[in-house]
């Protein structure tokens, strides 16, 4: 299948040629839900660009805003009670904030597409899967039934489902889990999307399939250049496929970086105490270090720093320096070594050791 | 799991020998979950305005059965005067008289004596059986349960009122003591006969859930009797669905009872009730329409309070309709 | 499917002659004497009285009588009444005017009671949700015989819009009982509708749909309605068999000819074998139905299959 779909060709401008502009760019994006108790603060000023091909992994812990920021840029937030408060989403150098809903529809799909963590809820238990992979063609191409159920079943076949032909009229719940999630992928991918975001796309599957369906998604992108956004809070899989990380907390991103780097020399002790709760082979009988306390209520986020509560390198009042106390100043995120963002005040000790 | 059947499981698990009384059992989750369903009910039903009106309403139908002659103004229902019959509302007289004279207001506030009586005599009949029924047929599966189940889709198949209406109208030829007496234990038997079914079903599920839970097997583990099992541990997870419908049934018998008495087998004169005063006004609709009219109002207030409180009850009780 | 409605089918025996064995042992068993009740005060001479307990079976053990009973309804003879009127003969005459008030309540309840369910739902906590959330626990509380009264008095005797009773004026006659009939079952039908499509709205494949770019009315017509209305329309389906046997105190109110008020006159008259016989139908229209909502469920839910 080549990227000419109809959204694509349409706008000659955006020709994956790689003219070097981020194929997504998310800029100081704000989130928060406005709920009878109190205003949650799910996502606090994010920025982060995905080029084409290339994988970024968004990494946190649930509550993180993770998701939140992927469901913006989506237009899937439920709202109310979400409200985007600020920013932009650039697709392809257009704000899709400022767009019409028309517009944004016509993104959903061709030009961004989303495949989601437990495939059983979020197909339709009442359409076979191939009216529902079809359903991309015949609501963006106008394409008659019976051709956009050939195309389904061409890309069940893309997606290593055997026997496509016969399943094309099955159910979600006849499908095995792992198979489900490729039905999800055959839709998200059926238009050729730009970008894909994958929000915890394995967790809900066993280890061996887990292995096979990231497999699938790099071949795919490796055969279409999509850039894909990987939302997870699996460190393994990020270390597989991603290029570049962003790992969030309290709604922020706190660092950025490729993933060799990020995994090797964290610059952030948020970052520190993830990749220490990692089991190491190497460091075996030894114990592991999770991070002590409990994840931010993110309706009250802790002044200063938002993680200094759990930090063990906190410092206050003497103890700081001046405008670098943990608990009254925010840190920004800032470049710390070339090609590195991290927001804490003392990343320069942390990559000391 | 509330605090009782904590201090249950504790006992039983004292008695099987298999603890020694002084370790306490780390179930405080569980605990914490059931403690905090009530009391977040409680936070929802105080913002629910349909509860307010329904608890208002109940309240005020409640005192009023306790305590007719103040809600009559001091009249008595059966001191009439034919001279006075079928006499429009009047300032003294808020509801005027019925065709024999008699005070209406005061009939109908009688009324409400006799209708809550049965709404709650029928209840209780309707949870007896249903409770029993239901706790059999879950707890002890396979056969019991497939001719238990099998019985109540007969009775289920059955209208309720179709069912009392046959029962009721027998009743006197049976000689049998209450039946034939026509009188409020008489409707409160039929209503209980042909309405225990729901509450079989909704038993019968809860037992059925709660059974394979790991506490109970835990207990069981531990050697508590089938009866403790079913009447410490399971009953009470039954308690807010159970709730939940005794409140709105209490309501739909009493507007049976009236129903029954004015297709004319419920209760009889001298007897007050309000499907007795509607029954008797309706030949009258035409020159009288307050003798409907009132006892109608009354009856559909009372039991929309017990429909009301009922729906509150639900969605405060049951998490998964919170928005 | 075809063996699971066999299996259904046969279930469906055991609970019709139970029904009606409850029912004719109500009758005919307890103590006490259907000829004596129907004679009344009048005393019968006991050659008359002799006649009609050997015709009734009466003097027969329960279970033999309504082994007799069972027979008979094999060729379809349902015994007769007092007056040696054909059971079957009372029920064919009366069975169509309650099969009208039926579907006239059934449109009713349906149509109105989804709409008002459907627009209440899409829109939840506005205007008009709260609306539907006031009238329907009104209607519900309502008890159907003062509601019945209500608008006998009002929309008939005060408006003149309506005919007060019975049913000279063919299907027109039946809106004014159908509405009261089916008022209960449409509040509960608008509620249901409204909390299936609350539900749905918020379903993981609704934010699916509207992920995959198809247009706002794709996704609630085909994504949430679909979805929402498959327990409604079990509801409905489920309510014609429960309203073809519930209709005995609107038949009573609005004086219509039907099975209501027909089992109404022989529970009144200790006409045991109409009373079996019709209590008899109304059970099997019951279960009947039930069944049709089971298959029902089947065809319109994919995940559901009887093997």
């Amino acid at each position: 299948m080549s990227t000419s779909s109809g959204y694509i060709s349409s706008t000659p401008s955006l020709e994956p040629s790689g003219t070097g502009s981020p194929v997504l760019e998310v800029d100081d994006l704000h989130v928060e839900f406005r709920v009878r108790s109190g205003v949650v603060h799910a996502v606090n000023g994010i920025s982060y660009h995905v080029d084409q091909g290339e994988t970024l992994a968004i990494l946190g812990e649930s509550g993180s805003g993770k998701s939140v920021s992927a469901q913006a840029i989506m237009g899937i937030l439920d709202s109310p009670p979400a409200v985007i408060t600020g920013g932009g989403i650039h697709f392809q150098g257009r704000d899709i904030l400022t767009m019409t809903e028309e517009e944004q529809r016509q993104i959903r799909g061709p030009g961004i597409a989303m495949i989601f963590q437990d495939a059983l809820s979020a197909l339709n238990p009442v359409y076979s899967v191939g009216f529902q992979i079809g359903e991309m063609f015949r609501a963006h191409r106008g394409t008659s039934k019976k051709e956009a159920k050939q195309k389904a079943i061409e890309l069940m076949d893309r997606v290593r489902i055997p026997a496509a032909a016969r399943r094309v009229n099955d159910y979600p719940h006849q499908f095995s889990g792992g198979m489900r999630q490729r039905v999800m992928i055959a839709m998200a991918l059926a238009l050729d999307p730009r970008i894909l975001i994958a929000d915890e796309p394995t967790t809900a599957l066993d280890v061996t399939v887990q292995a096979q369906v990231m497999d699938l998604l790099k071949d795919l992108q490796r055969d279409t250049g999509m850039g894909l956004i990987l939302i997870t809070h699996d460190l393994g899989v990020v270390n597989e496929v991603a290029d570049r990380v962003a790992v969030m907390y309290a709604g922020r991103i706190v660092e950025t970086g490729t993933v060799d780097e990020v995994f090797t020399r964290p610059a952030m002790p948020y970052t520190v105490g993830l990749m220490n709760s990692i089991p190491q082979v190497e460091a075996k009988g030894g114990r592991l270090k999770p991070i002590v306390g409990q994840p931010p209520n993110l309706a009250r986020i802790p002044s200063g720093c938002p993680f200094h509560p759990r930090c063990p390198r906190a410092r206050t009042g003497a103890a700081a320096a001046a405008g670098r106390d943990c608990v009254t100043d925010l840190p920004l995120l800032r470049v710390v070594t070339p090609g590195r963002e991290a927001a804490c005040h003392y990343s320069e000790e942390v990559l000391g050791g | 799991m509330t605090d009782q059947q904590q201090e249950d499981l504790r006992r039983d698990q004292v008695e099987a020998g298999t603890t020694t009384g002084l370790a306490a059992p780390t179930l405080d989750v569980t605990k914490d979950r059931q403690n905090s369903l009530w009391s977040d009910a409680w936070g929802q039903l105080k913002r629910n305005p349909l509860f307010w009106i329904g608890a208002f309403l109940g309240l005020f139908f409640a005192l009023m059965a306790l305590f007719p002659s103040v809600f009559a103004r001091g009249a008595d229902p059966r001191k009439c005067s034919l001279a006075n019959s079928k006499q429009l509302p009047s300032a003294a007289h808020w509801m005027g008289y019925d065709q024999q004279g008699c005070d209406y207001l005061a009939n109908v506030v009688y009324g409400a004596r006799t209708s809550l009586a049965i709404g709650i005599l029928s209840v209780l009949g309707v949870l007896i059986l249903g409770v029993l029924v239901g706790a059999l047929a879950g707890y002890y599966g396979g056969f019991a349960d497939s001719l238990l189940a099998r019985i109540t889709d007969i009775f289920f198949a059955l209208p309720l009122i179709l069912g009392a209406l046959i029962l009721l109208r027998v009743g006197p030829s049976t000689g049998l003591p209450i039946l034939s007496d026509r009188g409020v234990g008489a409707v409160a038997i039929a209503l209980s006969v042909f309405g225990w079914m729901t509450a079989m079903r909704l038993v019968r599920s809860q037992v059925i859930a709660v059974k394979s839970s790991d506490y109970v097997a835990a207990a069981r583990a531990m050697g508590a009797s089938n009866f403790r099992i079913l009447t410490r541990h399971i009953l009470p997870n039954a308690v807010a669905p159970v709730l939940v419908f005794a409140t709105i049934t209490v309501g739909v018998l009493i507007a049976a009872e009236a129903t029954l008495t004015y297709l004319g087998v419920g209760l009889q004169r001298p007897a007050i009730s309000w499907g007795l005063q509607i029954s008797s006004g309706q030949s009258l609709l035409r020159t009288a329409p307050h003798l409907v009219l009132f006892p109608s109002i009354i009856l559909s207030l009372t039991v929309m309070a017990f429909i009301m409180l009922g729906d509150a009850l639900r969605d405060a009780l049951d998490p998964r309709q919170r928005s | 499917m075809g063996r699971y409605v066999a299996r259904r089918l046969l279930l469906t025996i055991p609970v019709l002659i139970g029904a009606s064995f409850l029912i004719f042992a109500m009758v005919y068993a307890l103590p006490g004497d259907p000829i004596r009740a129907l004679a009344g005060d009048r005393p019968l001479a006991p050659a008359v009285v002799a006649q009609l307990r050997a015709q009734f079976n009466l003097d027969d053990p329960l279970v033999i009588q309504y082994g007799k009973y069972v027979a008979g309804l094999t060729h379809l003879d349902l015994g007769t009444d007092f007056h040696q009127r054909p059971v079957l003969e009372i029920i064919t005459d009366r069975l169509p005017v309650t099969v009208k008030l039926t579907v006239v309540a059934v449109l009713l309840e349906a149509s109105i009671g989804l709409v008002a369910g459907v627009f209440a739902g899409i829109r939840r906590n506005g205007y008009f949700d709260n609306l539907v959330l006031v009238s329907t626990t009104l209607i519900i509380s309502i008890p159907i015989l003062v509601l019945a009264f209500v608008s006998q008095y009002v929309l008939g005797l005060k408006f003149g819009w309506f005919p007060i009773a019975g049913i000279q004026q063919g299907w027109y006659s039946y809106l004014l009982p159908g509405l009261v009939l089916a008022s209960g079952s449409l509040a509960y039908v608008a509620r249901l509708t409204r909390t299936s499509i609350a539900e749905n709205m918020n379903a993981d494949y609704v934010r699916t749909a509207k992920a995959k770019g198809l247009p706002r009315r794709t996704i609630i017509v085909r994504h949430t309605l679909r979805n929402s209305l498959i327990p409604v329309i079990t509801f409905i389906g489920a309510d014609v068999g429960a309203l073809l046997g519930g209709a005995i105190v609107t038949e009573a109110v609005f004086n219509i000819p039907g099975i209501g008020r027909a089992v109404f006159d022989a529970v009144r008259g200790q006409e045991g074998a109409v009373v079996v016989g019709i209590v008899t139908l109304m059970v099997f229209f019951f279960i009947f139905f039930n069944l049709i909502v089971d298959v029902l469920y089947a065809v319109l839910d994919p995940r559901i299959r009887y093997d």
